[in-house]
């Protein structure tokens, strides 16, 4: 076992991209994933990689896109307004069936928002976030530990699929500092060549990295392409937690930093004989559905708690599918809810049904 | 035995989707010359833009990555950190490089990226249907300047060539022109210069090459090398800006 060290959120996330094999990152700074940026730029040419700061999110996403068509491992971070540029560029990769990490440290919004921790860019990760009939598998760490084996496994899942991975942490997962340690560390000569790769054709026919498909039959046939993947998400990549579950009789859903605050609710409300439990989906995309639908012919009610003013919930509704009522509680912009909040809410949705 | 003439290698058997009379197919004759001559079409990625050369990676017998409007220049960027071994090139139309992709560019060049950049400076925006360009000329009428262009409303013609070459980071800029078999010579000079200096790892190189777009000019092919001749060479003298040597 690897020793543990105490790291900040986004250090921890860098240095999983390199424990990956990454040695490409394109960047623009951004409150608050800044410290990711400043390690990779410190730590990247220490293992022969480049770190390089572009001249704006666009110009980054399109580097990625570049470096990922010639078969590397690449990544690029951001927050939320720097992650709206970055949508041409993953709509691109997506598009041209290509592996990248997109790591967002969310932020409040809309417009430049603030600079605290949010969730509200759920919508936007998770129901593709650029133009077209796409999706990133989305990944939402909790700790710091989780935001590290994510991290790495977004790398896998994206070579796998050759698809956009995003993995998704709110401000505050981003800056708190956990102790963490690296399980494994990949030596990118060791990794399988991409034959695919823009790489210069040498004694073998040419590859192309494209996007553009004029003939709408050709281009439809492409989406359906990409749509069997995203089938093939949702049977072998969803990932989800549950805590307390088992005797429940109601359940908060939560995602995140979102959900350790939750769990600290539910532990009150147990004090006080309240049956409650805490779903906890890690892969946005493909989303938890099943493990819901479930619940939901077992639980008498739900309750999402987000830090936006209701985003996963949606998704949450779709699953339960009317069996039963699934409240929302949620703080946004910046503020996060207490578990004193939370308990409020666990005690109004009312196990017995309304 | 050596092969003075005859179809190159580093162009597929497709044929180009070009109006008659386009100089596109020209300078894509020319680049992929250059690369056999060189011998570097195995070792070569070719990065295509948004624009009338949208299909160029279906022209060349090379590796090809097709880039969003504009940002051929950062695509370039991420293709060669990865392979810096290798050659890579964009090749870009005048709304691409000069307006969308104005960003990318100046970045590229400015981090002396050592790439090359083939810059088709048409005046229009040939794709979308005869839009008026960063580079449309005074008075000019285009479908988006019906008046002619209007320097009060939409500015000047902009000199991609001349802000890039005060850039410490590029090492080479050309501009020529391929209205004329003596012009379409020098072109492929220039062109070759720029590879070679690539290859010698220097920094970043770009040919801007002065093209016609008849069908949006609304005027025949010869008709249209003739407003070539009067109206863009005053405005886009030739010659090499920049650099040059190779030592
Ligand atoms: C983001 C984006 N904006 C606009 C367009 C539409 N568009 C396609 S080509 C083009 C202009 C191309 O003109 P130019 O670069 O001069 O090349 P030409 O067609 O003249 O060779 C535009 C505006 C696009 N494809 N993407
Ligand atoms: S529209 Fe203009 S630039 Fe485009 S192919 Fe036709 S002539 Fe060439």
């Amino acid at each position: 076992m690897a020793e543990k060290v105490l790291m900040k959120g986004n250090e921890a996330i860098a240095e999983a991209a390199i424990k990956a094999g990454c040695r490409y990152f394109f960047g623009y700074p951004i409150t608050p994933q800044n410290e990711l940026p400043e390690y990779m730029s410190r730590r990247l040419p220490e293992v022969g990689g480049v770190f390089l700061q572009a001249e704006s999110e666009v110009a980054a996403s399109n580097m990625v896109y570049g470096a990922a068509g010639a078969g590397a491992r690449v990544l690029t971070s951001s927050s939320s307004p720097g992650i709206s540029l970055k949508m041409e560029g993953i709509s691109y990769i997506a598009g041209a069936e290509l592996p990248a990490v997109i790591v967002n440290i969310m932020r409040g919004g809309p417009g430049l928002g603030g600079i605290q921790s949010s969730q509200a860019d759920y919508f936007q990760a998770t129901k593709g976030g650029g133009h077209g009939d796409f999706r990133l598998c989305v990944l939402a760490p909790s700790t710091v530990q989780e935001a590290v084996d994510l991290t790495m496994e977004a790398f896998e899942i994206a070579d796998r699929y050759r698809n956009p991975v995003m993995v998704l942490g709110d401000g505050i997962i981003g800056q708190m500092m956990e102790p963490v340690q690296f399980n494994k560390e990949i030596d990118p000569a060791d990794l399988p060549k991409k034959e695919w790769a823009t790489d210069g054709a040498r004694g073998r026919p040419r590859n192309i990295i494209n996007s553009l498909a004029l003939d709408p039959q050709d281009l439809e046939n492409h989406n359906l392409v990409l749509k069997a993947k995203y089938e093939q998400m949702k049977e072998q990549e969803v990932r989800y937690a549950t805590y307390l579950l088992d005797d429940a009789d109601r359940a908060i859903v939560a995602y995140g930093t979102t959900a350790r605050i939750a769990t600290s609710a539910i532990e009150m409300a147990r004090e006080q004989g309240i049956r409650v439990g805490l779903i906890r989906p890690i892969s946005l995309f493909p989303f938890p559905e099943k493990v819901i639908a479930e619940a939901a012919n077992r639980l008498d009610s739900f309750l999402t708690v987000e830090m936006s003013l209701g985003q996963m919930v949606e998704d949450v509704r779709l699953a339960v599918n009317g069996k039963k009522p699934v409240f929302f509680y949620g703080r946004t912009a910046g503020m996060v809810p207490s578990p004193e909040e939370i308990l409020e809410q666990i005690i109004l949705m009312g196990g017995g049904g309304e | 035995m050596k092969l003075l003439a005859g179809y190159p290698e580093a162009l597929t058997e497709k044929p180009f989707h070009y109006c008659p009379g386009c100089l596109h197919g020209i300078v894509h004759r020319l680049l992929a010359e250059v690369m056999d001559e060189l011998e570097i079409r195995e070792d070569t990625i070719g990065i295509a833009p948004v624009g009338c050369s949208v299909l160029a990676y279906q022209y060349f017998n090379i590796d090809m990555h097709e880039a969003s409007h504009g940002r051929a220049p950062a695509v370039a960027t991420g293709v060669k950190r990865v392979h810096p071994d290798k050659v890579v090139f964009t090749y870009q139309g005048d709304g691409d490089l000069a307006s969308i992709g104005t960003a990318e560019i100046v970045h590229a060049a400015n981090r002396g990226e050592k790439i090359t950049t083939i810059f088709i400076n048409n005046a229009i925006y040939g794709m979308t249907g005869g839009q008026m360009a960063p580079t449309t000329l005074p008075e000019q009428k285009t479908t988006t300047s019906p008046y002619g262009r209007d320097l009060d409303l939409a500015g000047h013609p902009i000199k991609m060539s001349e802000m890039l070459s005060v850039l410490d980071g590029s090492i080479f800029i050309a501009r020529v022109s391929v209205h004329d078999p003596k012009h379409i010579r020098e072109a492929k000079k220039m062109i070759k210069k720029a590879f070679l200096l690539q290859l010698a790892g220097k920094g970043f190189t770009l040919v801007e090459v002065l093209s016609t777009c008849p069908t949006n000019w609304g005027i025949s092919p010869l008709a249209a090398i003739d407003w070539l001749k009067e109206n863009m060479l005053p405005v886009y003298p030739l010659g090499v800006l920049k650099g040059g040597e190779i030592d």
